[in-house]
């Protein structure tokens, strides 16, 4: 089931693959132009950043700008179940250099950016040293840190901080596309998204597509996690069942309540209903589902879900950027009902005025962050209804209580 | 035309939901909520007032479909 392309090679524990051991093992970078955009295209590759756009549309939206563009490659990973964009910086930082660069050729770019988190040292490190080997560089390089916030990953949140030092997202339009790094047009891309693209302008879009089953082709890395404290990345092939995945690193189905699909913007599907699921960003988005940075999180049966999902919900609006008034007071107000409601002390009707907020705060701030932590939120109301009840009729959690401010899924 | 929100610029001052109730009304803590869809031919002019009285210029009027 497990699928090497990103990450074949020597074991990606092992650490850094040398510029020499990528060079024998995948062959030189090839002369691309703006050709690669229709290879892309091709592929059906997507960006693998959350958001899941096509990357040859989002190529070509650049391609036809006046003002030569800036590639900024983004290994933010803010989000902190994930763990996917660090381990493929610190073990293959050459293929992630090659899509950086095959981007800044087919683009005409000027300049490429590496932003990285700053807590993602071995990461960053890790780029560097391998930036310094390379003498094929299309454009000056240079790399920029992430503070260790979830909105900094943001594309515009990035663009602001490259730009300003200040890594809050930005009013849209005009979007990074259309105006980014020093006001030029900037393709903002996540690393995995543009490791794929090494493999890709090397390999051809037939064999991306056939990497994966029934010509719906490429992988993904995912992230299996059970909680802040334990998480595996492993590369899976694109629809491959989520049941296969957490086979795949070892953990057992059985003892595990929900899954939290697609980290904290994402949702919580109850255990029964995911283990068949696809992890397939197409699939999973017409069931109304998102695959998002590729997290898949075990709640475990001793769990109690009401309490987790208040504990995300706290950090979310901790994490917010404080700038748009319904993502200030609404993931607030989201939060504190959430406690109240985990810890059985909720007030009249607060089931449903906590429904409102979520509905009302989706759509309403400058960035999608009201928007991801309003849909886990209304995706926890559905699957641990029966919990919500209990809490909230007062007759108390089934579960035995968390050490006192203990966060096993945020920190 | 539609309306959209500067929703970093807005500061809830709420003018927008009384000048143009039929499309605008405010959250609990006075922060707009906007029904969707263009703005109807008899409110536009309603709808420019709620534009132009905006204290800090949050709300703008645009031809094209808002962005996603």
């Amino acid at each position: 089931m497990i699928n090497s392309a990103l990450l074949g090679g020597p074991d990606p524990g092992l650490g850094v693959e040398t510029a020499a051991s990528h060079l024998a093992r995948l062959g030189p970078l090839p002369q691309v132009d703006t050709h690669l955009i229709d290879v892309l295209d091709r592929s059906g590759l997507r960006g693998r950043g959350g958001a899941s756009y096509p990357v040859g549309s989002k190529w070509r939206s650049i391609a036809g700008s006046r003002r030569s563009p800036v590639v900024l490659a983004n290994g933010a990973e803010g989000e902190p179940l994930s763990g996917k964009d660090r381990l493929l910086m610190q073990s293959r930082p050459h293929l992630v250099i090659d899509g950086a660069f095959l981007a800044a050729s087919a683009l005409r770019a000027r300049e490429i950016v590496f932003y990285i988190g700053e807590s993602h040292v071995a990461a960053g490190d890790a780029i560097r040293r391998a930036l310094a080997e390379r003498a094929d560089a299309p454009a000056p390089a240079r790399l920029v840190s992430a503070p260790p916030r979830y909105v900094a990953g943001e594309e515009s949140a990035a663009v602001h901080s490259v730009n300003d030092a200040i890594a809050l997202p930005q009013t849209t339009p005009p979007r990074p596309y259309q105006r980014g790094v020093g006001g030029r047009p900037t393709l903002v891309q996540n690393v995995e998204t543009l490791a794929q693209v090494g493999l890709i302008a090397r390999h051809g879009d037939a064999w991306f597509r056939g990497t994966g089953p029934d010509g719906a082709g490429g992988t993904a890395l995912v992230t299996v996690s059970a909680g802040a404290s334990w998480g595996r990345v492993l590369e899976v092939p694109r629809g491959a069942r989520v049941a296969e995945v957490v086979a795949a690193v070892g953990r057992p189905t059985d003892g595990v309540a929900a899954v939290l699909l697609g980290g904290f913007f994402g949702s919580w599907v109850g255990a029964a209903e995911a283990w068949g699921l696809r992890l397939d960003s197409v699939a999973l988005r017409g069931a109304g589902r998102s695959l998002g940075c590729g997290v898949v999180g075990l709640l475990g049966a001793d769990e109690c879900g009401v309490r987790v999902t208040a504990e995300i919900a706290a950090f979310l609006g901790e994490q917010s950027a404080q700038q748009c008034g319904p993502c200030v007071f609404g993931l607030r107000a989201i939060a504190e009902a959430l406690g109240r409601i985990s810890a059985c002390r909720s007030q009249p009707h607060e089931l449903a005025r906590l429904r409102t907020w979520a509905t009302e705060v989706r759509g309403r701030g400058a960035c999608h962050h009201p928007d991801g932590a309003a849909g886990l939120v209304l995706s926890a109301l559905d699957v641990f209804e029966e919990e919500f009840a209990r809490h909230t009729q007062q007759r108390g959690c089934a579960w035995p209580p968390p050490p006192q401010g203990s966060t096993r899924w945020t920190s | 035309m539609s309306l959209q929100f500067d929703r970093i610029r807005c500061d809830g001052h709420g003018l927008c939901a009384e000048l143009l109730p039929e499309m605008i009304r405010l959250d609990d803590w006075g922060y707009p909520i906007l029904e969707p869809g263009p703005v109807p031919g008899e409110l536009l002019d309603h709808a420019r007032q709620a534009v132009a009285k905006c204290p800090v210029l949050a709300l703008r009027l645009l031809v094209a479909r808002p962005q996603p």
